[in-house]
């Protein structure tokens, strides 16, 4: 008396009709809400431009305000004057330069012929110039990215990171802004020599008082997030420093 | 509650306390380990759970005469996994900054051994309103611990609750800080929430004798 669900043939009906069902379902929820993330995914990455060159909403101390994602497009236009793209020897005006994919970027260019596109960000804020250049790297779990805007000098005047999946509490706080505002004044260079900014523990300095000694306080329990901020400074910055010395004369 | 009958209310009740999913269960330790050291990812994580799991009770219960048992425990994984996608992509679209603040935690919620429990051991047995309060109540007992461990973590660990400084400055040394507290780091550290989980199960079994098993 065995229930016709039992039977191999009903078990394989039922595997095929599920997933054709579950799968046209999940297909059509994703296919009608992807303008709408795709948006969302472009705003997201101009306010984290600005928010690096200091167009934000910030309130004295406390959470990172962006400028809202209904505003974000217009002030976009009127604080980025250029968007630059370094290929090889090429430089070109993009429009769009601030949608490339800096992963695929750096995965196209592992073959070692494909020269990597670098987007560069030149804005214009009180009458000073800044340069913002983007980052991607590796944290504890997954990816982190940021911006980091610099004036002529190399002295950084604001940053901005994410992360994909560090740990809550702990390494995802470099998106904070007691995390963030230490590196404003901080320098890159030393003389001619590049030294980036080190995410560091015990440097004796908690507040982030000694602006000219390439290093910020590090969070605790979050070794292997800020080691990758680190890293991904130094690697990223490099990238773009002869150009940066092409822009200053 | 006079909505409910008495043998209803019970399965919504139970789970909050005498038949809490972590601490009488002990099922979904590993996400009240990982996500608890701060109170708002703790929130969001139970709110979520509670509508995965009344959902996906309700989905399993309509379909439970219908699944070839060889193969029951692929059919709920997939329910779930689609109900978690759907989350996924609707918050994304409609709440993009909060999806950005509970990224990996949502997809983390199919991994979580109540769903599975609950599915397999309730919602396959029993009709679709009777597993939506199953679902409902166990989510919510399971959300209970997650809140009070994740309360406890953030102001003992961040000195904060919801991001907002209850005890003063500790840089500035102001509030608590200026005789002489200090935030307890370990409170960070996943293994806490285990030792914090296993209070609340001393706490919980010393109140109600019933509760502690002999052997």
């Amino acid at each position: 008396m065995a229930k016709y669900t039992d039977k191999n043939s009903y078990t394989i009906l039922f595997t095929i009709i599920m997933v054709v069902v579950v799968g046209s379902l999940l297909a059509g929820v994703a296919q009608g809400l992807r303008s709408k993330i795709k948006l969302n995914e472009r705003y997201e990455k101009q306010q984290n431009i600005l928010y690096a060159m200091g167009v934000h909403d910030n309130e004295g101390e406390g959470d990172v305000e962006f400028i809202s994602t209904d505003k974000v497009e217009a002030e976009f236009g009127i604080y980025i004057k250029k968007q630059l793209v370094f290929q090889g020897d090429e430089v070109t005006e993009n429009k769009d330069a601030y949608l490339i994919d800096l992963k695929k970027e750096e995965t196209l260019a592992k073959d070692g012929v494909y020269q990597r596109r670098l987007p560069l960000f030149v804005g214009e804020k009180d009458g000073e110039t800044y340069y913002v250049i983007p980052m991607r790297g590796k944290g504890l779990w997954d990816a982190i990215w940021g911006f980091v805007a610099l004036d002529k000098d190399y002295t950084v005047k604001g940053v901005f990171f994410d992360h994909k999946g560090e740990t809550p509490g702990l390494g995802a706080e470099i998106k904070q802004r007691f995390f963030m505002d230490d590196f404003s004044g901080e320098k890159i260079m030393d003389g001619d020599s590049f030294k980036g900014i080190a995410v560091a523990k015990g440097n004796n300095d908690p507040v982030n008082k000694i602006k000219d000694d390439y290093e910020v306080d590090a969070l605790a329990g979050a070794t292997i997030t800020g080691d990758g901020v680190t890293a991904m400074i130094k690697k990223d910055l490099r990238m773009y420093l002869p150009y940066l010395k092409t822009l200053n004369e | 509650m006079g909505l409910l009958s008495k043998k209803d209310s019970k399965l919504i009740l139970d789970p909050l306390a005498d038949n809490n999913p972590i601490t009488i269960q002990v099922l979904g330790i590993c996400s009240a380990l990982a996500i608890t050291a701060q109170l708002k990812a703790s929130i969001v994580m139970a709110l979520s759970v509670i509508f995965v799991l009344g959902v996906g009770n309700v989905v399993i219960s309509l379909m439970r005469n219908i699944i070839p048992p060889k193969i029951r425990i692929i059919v709920q994984l997939i329910v779930v996994a689609a109900l978690v996608i759907i989350v996924d992509q609707v918050l994304k679209a409609y709440a993009y900054e909060l999806s950005k603040e509970l990224s990996v935690f949502i997809g983390l919620i199919i991994t979580n051994c109540i769903i599975m429990g609950r599915f397999e051991a309730f919602a396959l047995a029993n009709n679709p309103w009777r597993s939506f309060l199953d679902g409902i109540g166990n989510a919510a007992g399971y959300g209970l611990i997650l809140i009070i461990v994740g309360f406890f973590r953030e102001l003992l660990g961040s000195g904060t609750l919801l991001g907002i400084r209850v005890l003063g400055d500790p840089i500035a040394k102001t509030g608590l800080y200026s005789i002489g507290y200090e935030n307890n780091g370990f409170m960070l550290l996943s293994p806490m929430a285990l030792i914090i989980v296993g209070l609340i199960i001393w706490v919980q079994r010393s109140r109600n004798k019933e509760l502690i098993e002999e052997n």
